[in-house]
């Protein structure tokens, strides 16, 4: 097996936490991790792989990086959770530090590696362990833990004032009504269809978002609300740094809002990570089987809309489209189909991908790695080479991307390489071709974003 | 008219306002809102070109505003409403406004006669609470959440006591976040903190607090339990006493812990929303007895029968005989009483809601849309296009029925009987 080779990286959250780490703490939190929180399923992963490889191919960054092995979804694990079980979790600081940049910036759990093992094995969920142990240890790229304080303080990632929520909530309003007349975004209302769940930064740097989608459930007619209060937020990066009791609060407060409200569904913003901690591992980690509220991501609404001619489609897009499909919603959740579906009923030239739907390759920003900021933004860029190469080869010149992580990523990567194309939600593509039912229209709108 | 037995019990139906009317007169009719007593209904109007007022039973404020948001009923019948005028948010009470002025107001509270009213406020980039009209004189780097003791004269908020510039994570984890209340500050800072509530004297203040990972404890008045768990959810101090009871986590099992020290024998897979029975010592929780399997205990034993989906708070009976909770399973709500749930199922259920000698239980419950009261697991024969939660009389023989029925509101009171 190669020698792990990387380009080293300044990170306060790498480099100064494993100063505050004794030999004796991090044997104890290794411990304490696999013996009581990973017991048997652990034991039964790693007493079944046999080492075949075949995982190698399936995941992106081994592919991205010319199938250096050292990449293989197998090494990682040999390089992580083998060594802490074969040492006891006798490790000095700098090998936490090396789980930790394997664990937190080589893999995004996407989980297509365990569609191409033999026997099934959940390699994502051994990375999960590792951000586990690592974070625990406070040893984590330095703004995924800045998120994590921001989650145990404020339940949103971006450290939202409550006040600053509602205040943007009333502003998105106000612009919302030069294009929809009287259109509402009604707050704490108890006993609507739909709790609205958006991503903390609609609620700061992209608010046209937070429009789009009050815009659809405006023409729609939907009963819809958002609660003014704290669960508002769908995001969840506590998740990925392992912080599992964090996680545990952000989404018991997610569902109690709902719950609070009255509400029947909630839907997430167009989000893969949000979806996966409110239908898997945050509401598991509490003890619901499944959510307790039906949770619903916007292709899924959308979909519906679309289908039921809630919303609909006055001019078509013509340029040729592709689509991403994001590994939360769709490899582990199967919505791919639907995706296709919106995207085929808006656009006239729909070019598909290859490999597409559950076979699809991750964006290389999943599971908190686009959050990693300047310092670590090569490696999505060198990560994602596989999916830019993809996407260029359909033809394509708009991928639809329902995830805040593939889309911000894919479009740093048409920058980094030069790729002629750009970048859209499924939100941004209905606006840009719904029609605006004649009474909802404005003298200042045309009936469409057009 | 804040107490029950002073309201209009004869029974009748009396039409209290035209609301479609309201939305004929109005381009913008926001959320309608009641009192206790039926009396009144009310909605923010909208009346174009960012005029915005309130409408009681048809009449206008005189008050005319930028944005209005939040509007509610006290429990003694005042309408509150957060107003912005002039780029001034102030609370206006009753269609007069306080004279404090703020940049921004949330977390409109009452105390629980009513008689106070609290929100959190934000004055030059300063954080703090209102309450009855005067904020407090210390203000903060930013506060969230609003608590007002249950006599009203005191408030507690969570503050960051200092600004950490985004990313500086050491300083966030040497703990910059406490409890203020009536604007001091507690001593001692936290990483987190949830889950503030009151003693019943007002005096004492707790809070789940959060010192380190995996170490998690409870802080009255900013001093911690000397024990930590690997995770705890929120305090609530027992009624009448300095006791406070707290769900822990020990060994990955929940239980239920008293002054830091578990008291009930049970671990559960969860275990929160803990009530206290109102005439006993007995405590019920929502506890998952298994993953993915819920129901209540009393204390530390559960029901025979669990709910796939999710039980919420459990809630006494006046005289503490019985427990009741809305449950849910395969996506349909309904009522679980000790223990049995009513047969039939709705789309959704509100909490329920005791008669005075716990004999009788009477819920608002929707199904497809349409609104009804249902009483002992017996849906009422009349629907309505709006609906709020049912009201029994003092003698548990009526109840008051606030709806909204072909564009009219109506106060009813009905016999139990005929509902």
């Amino acid at each position: 097996m190669a020698r792990m080779q990387r380009r080293t990286v300044a990170d306060l959250g790498f480099d100064e936490t494993i100063k505050n780490l004794s030999p004796d703490k991090i044997a104890r939190t290794i411990r304490y991790v696999l013996e009581k929180e990973a017991a048997a399923r652990l034991k039964a992963y790693v007493d079944t792989c046999i080492h075949c490889g075949l995982c190698n191919e399936a995941c992106h960054f081994y592919v991205s990086y010319d199938r250096d092995p050292s990449y293989a979804p197998v090494a990682k694990v040999r390089q992580t959770i083998w060594d802490m079980i074969e040492k006891k979790g006798k490790v000095d600081p700098e090998t936490v530090k090396t789980y930790a940049r394997i664990g937190f910036t080589e893999c995004n759990i996407c989980r297509r590696c365990s569609m191409y093992c033999p026997f099934g094995i959940d390699i994502g969920y051994m990375m999960i362990l590792v951000r586990r142990i690592c974070g625990l240890l406070k040893v984590a790229p330095s703004y995924l833990q800045d998120q994590g304080y921001s989650h145990m303080y404020t339940y949103s990632q971006s450290w939202v004032a409550q006040d600053d929520w509602v205040d943007t909530v009333q502003f998105v309003e106000e612009e919302l009504r030069m294009n929809i007349k009287n259109a509402r975004i009604p707050l704490d209302k108890e006993g609507a269809e739909i709790m609205y769940s958006p991503h903390s930064l609609e609620a700061k740097f992209k608010t046209n978002l937070l429009a789009n989608i009050a815009k659809i459930m405006n023409v729609a007619r939907v009963d819809w609300t958002m609660p003014s209060f704290d669960g508002w937020d769908s995001t969840n990066q506590s998740m990925h740094l392992g912080d599992h009791e964090t996680m545990g609060m952000v989404e018991r407060m997610h569902f109690s809002a709902g719950f609070r409200l009255k509400v029947k569904k909630i839907v997430t913003s167009e989000c893969g990570h949000s979806f996966r901690a409110a239908v898997y591992d945050g509401s598991r980690s509490l003890g619901w089987k499944e959510p307790p509220i039906t949770y619903l991501q916007p292709t899924q609404l959308f979909f519906e809309f679309v289908r039921d001619g809630r919303i609909r489609i006055a001019r078509k897009i013509e340029e040729p489209v592709t689509v991403q499909d994001p590994c939360s919603i769709v490899r582990n959740r199967g919505l791919g189909g639907m995706l296709r579906s919106v995207v085929k009923a808006a656009c006239e030239d729909f070019r598909e991908v290859d490999p597409c739907l559950e076979h699809n390759y991750c964006c290389a920003a999943g599971s908190g790695v686009i959050n990693y900021g300047p310092p670590w933004k090569f490696l999505r860029m060198e990560g994602g080479r596989a999916k830019i190469r993809q996407l260029q080869a359909t033809g394509a010149k708009i991928v639809i991307a329902p995830c805040h992580s593939c889309h911000k990523t894919i479009e740093e990567m048409i920058d980094y390489y030069k790729a002629d194309m750009h970048v859209m939600f499924i939100s941004e593509l209905l606006v840009k071709t719904m029609e605006i039912p004649e009474d909802m229209r404005t003298p200042e709108g045309k009936g469409s974003d057009q | 008219m804040n107490d029950v037995a002073d309201w209009d019990w004869a029974p009748g139906d009396k039409c209290i306002a035209d609301v479609a009317d309201w939305k004929r007169r109005f381009p913008v009719v926001h959320e309608y809102t009641v009192t206790n007593d039926g009396e009144k209904i009310a909605a923010i109007v909208e009346q174009g070109n960012k005029a915005v007022t309130v409408c009681v039973n048809g009449e206008l404020w005189p008050v005319v505003a930028e944005r209005a948001w939040s509007l509610k009923f006290s429990p003694d019948n005042r309408l509150v409403c957060p107003m912005l005028r002039e780029y001034e948010w102030s609370i206006v009470v009753d269609g007069s406004p306080w004279e404090e002025t703020y940049d921004y107001v949330w977390n409109l509270t009452f105390s629980a006669d009513g008689k106070s009213i609290a929100a959190n406020i934000k004055k030059d980039n300063e954080f703090g609470i209102c309450l009855n009209g005067r904020s407090w004189e210390t203000r903060f780097t930013e506060a969230r959440d609003v608590v007002v003791s249950p006599d009203g004269s005191r408030t507690a908020s969570m503050v960051k006591v200092r600004r950490v510039a985004t990313l500086d994570i050491f300083s966030f984890a040497e703990g910059v976040i406490t409890v203020a209340v009536d604007g001091e500050a507690w001593e001692r800072n936290f990483l987190s903190i949830w889950g503030m509530s009151f003693s019943s004297d007002s005096r004492m203040v707790a809070a789940g607090v959060n010192l380190d990972r995996l170490t998690y404890t409870v802080a009255i008045n900013g001093v911690p339990w000397e024990r930590t768990f690997s995770h705890i959810w929120e305090p609530l101090f027992k009624p009448g006493s300095y006791d406070v009871f707290a769900p822990v986590k020990i060994d990955g099992l929940w239980t239920l812990a008293m002054n830091g020290s578990p008291v009930w024998d049970n671990s559960f897979v969860q275990l929160w929303e803990h009530r206290f029975s109102p005439t006993t010592n007995e405590i019920a929780a929502v506890v998952a007895v298994q993953f993915g399997k819920w129901t209540v205990a009393r204390d530390a034993v559960p029901w025979g029968k669990t709910f796939r989906d999710a039980v919420l708070a459990p809630v006494f009976s006046p005289d503490g005989k019985r427990v009741a909770a809305i449950v849910k399973e395969d996506d349909r709500y309904t009522i679980a009483v000790d223990g049995t749930a009513w047969n039939e199922r709705f789309d959704m259920v509100w909490d329920p809601v005791f008669g005075p000698d716990g004999s009788r239980i009477a819920v608002k419950a929707e199904r497809k849309g349409a609104y009804f009261i249902a009483v002992d697991g017996r849906p009422g024969r009349e629907s309505y296009d709006y609906l709020w939660p049912p009201i029994f009389s003092p003698d548990g023989e009526k109840v008051l029925i606030r709806c909204i029925q072909g564009g009219k509101y109506y106060r009813r009171v009905r016999p139990v009987s005929d509902v």
